[in-house]
């Protein structure tokens, strides 16, 4: 079981942010196929956040297949993101310390090397399709 | 879809003073409403003329499509509290939970037990002696064990301290999610209306300003920034709401009815609480210098 919490400051829907943080749970192998979240009214009464906030978090995640609602029971983990990728993340994290550290001796700030990221993904990754909008 | 509250050119006037004016909205069930305005821009006269309390001068107020005023039968599905959440201060919370026994028809004084104890609330002291959040706390428990349809909450955090205020909006939105309630509250707070309601009304020198699902809401509006504006329609503008200017940039505040592609005008989006704020100031805007006898 995961527990949610929220950004008060940041800019993303409160429902987006719950979204957001189940799939980085699924990502890093926190969650895993068949796992419950948490219950609409335990999360609406920790985070004091109208409940249907929680459940229209709940049926975007129902929507890109990722969880399956039973009523009366509970919303359900039905997928995974950590996929394949994860055996290869060592390898890629280690080439991505050298760079960093290229990075600092070149003189970069945090600042610039988060800009240079910024911009060289968006110019080499094709841009990932918009989420679909529900209301 | 099921509307719990609805008015119809809804107005109370005091003396020649009209409270409130023209009011027409409605309230769809399971929505948590949020009812926002100054002081004095009647929230507490539509709350009063929602449970019966006062009798309409002009227009009606239906709940449940009957009128409160006029059939008291109603009343068993509202839960009220009032603004400083009134209660009789000598009684203890338990001698409260069994007057409510008495007093209504259907009374789940085992909820009201249970939350009171989940809360930490002495039985037996004599509610005045409590904490202001405690006190809140016991009304709210009070106004849950009705099992109401319908829960009016007039400023019901106005008078809390941060944490007091969050412990209550948690067990509110706990018991929202378990009964399915509709909820009408009224307060200033608008960081904590953002995270919990989900439906506003904007009430502002007596009129109903804006009505409507905050998402729909959110969605319609738009923050534009751009050379100066003169006044000449900008395509996808419905209303301009607040406008501000520079000598060469003007800032707008816009409900819009498409998408705006105009290149002249960068679009942001805009946040709930700027937007409840711009129609608030908006409703201010007759000053009235005259009587006070200073240049505009």
């Amino acid at each position: 079981m995961i527990e949610f919490v929220l950004d008060g400051r940041s800019k993303v829907n409160t429902y987006m942010q719950l979204v957001q943080q189940v799939k980085q749970a699924l990502r890093v192998g926190l969650l895993a196929p068949g796992d419950r979240l948490p219950k609409v009214r335990d999360v609406a009464q920790s985070l004091a956040i109208n409940p249907n906030t929680v459940l229209k978090a709940y049926r975007e995640l129902e929507i890109e297949g990722l969880a399956e609602g039973r009523p009366g029971v509970g919303t359900f983990v039905t997928r995974t993101l950590a996929g394949a990728s994860l055996p290869n993340q060592s390898e890629l994290r280690a080439d991505l310390v050298a760079w960093l550290h290229r990075a600092q001796a070149a003189g970069l700030t945090h600042e610039d090397v988060t800009a240079l990221v910024e911009t060289t993904m968006r110019a080499t990754l094709p841009a990932e399709s918009p989420q679909p909008k529900t209301t | 879809m099921d509307m719990v509250l609805e008015t119809d050119q809804l107005g109370k006037r005091y003396g020649g003073n009209w409270a409130l004016r023209d009011c027409s909205l409605h309230l769809p069930a399971g929505r948590v409403a949020a009812l926002v305005g100054p002081n004095g821009a009647g929230k507490s006269t539509l709350l009063h003329l929602a449970v019966g309390l006062l009798r309409p001068d002009a227009g009606t107020v239906r709940i449940f499509g009957e009128s409160p005023y006029a059939n008291t039968s109603i009343l068993a599905d509202i839960g009220f509290v009032a603004q400083d959440t009134p209660v009789y201060r000598d009684f203890s919370a338990t001698e409260l939970v069994t007057m409510g026994g008495k007093l209504n028809e259907r009374w789940d004084a085992t909820l009201a037990r249970t939350r009171l104890a989940q809360l930490g609330i002495p039985p037996d002291k004599p509610v005045g002696r409590l904490s202001g959040g405690q006190r809140a706390q016991v009304a709210l428990a009070l106004a849950l064990a009705k099992r109401p349809r319908l829960l009016l909450l007039d400023e019901p955090v106005a008078s809390l301290d941060p944490l007091a205020r969050r412990e209550f909006l948690q067990s509110l939105m706990g018991s929202v999610a378990e009964a399915g309630t509709t909820v009408l509250l009224s307060s200033h707070l608008l960081a904590d209306l953002e995270r919990v309601c989900d439906h506003v009304i904007v009430l502002s020198t007596a009129r109903a300003r804006l009505s409507g699902s905050v998402d729909e809401i959110v969605d319609g509006h738009r923050q534009l920034v751009g050379p100066r504006h003169g006044g000449e329609p900008i395509r996808g503008v419905a209303e301009i709401v607040r406008a501000s200017h520079t000598d060469r940039q003007s800032t707008l505040l816009v409900r819009t009815n498409g998408s705006i592609n105009d290149p002249a005008w960068t679009v942001h989006e805009v946040t709930l609480e700027d937007l409840i704020l711009a129609y608030l100031a908006d409703g201010d805007t007759n000053t009235n210098h005259e009587a006070w006898g200073v240049p505009a």
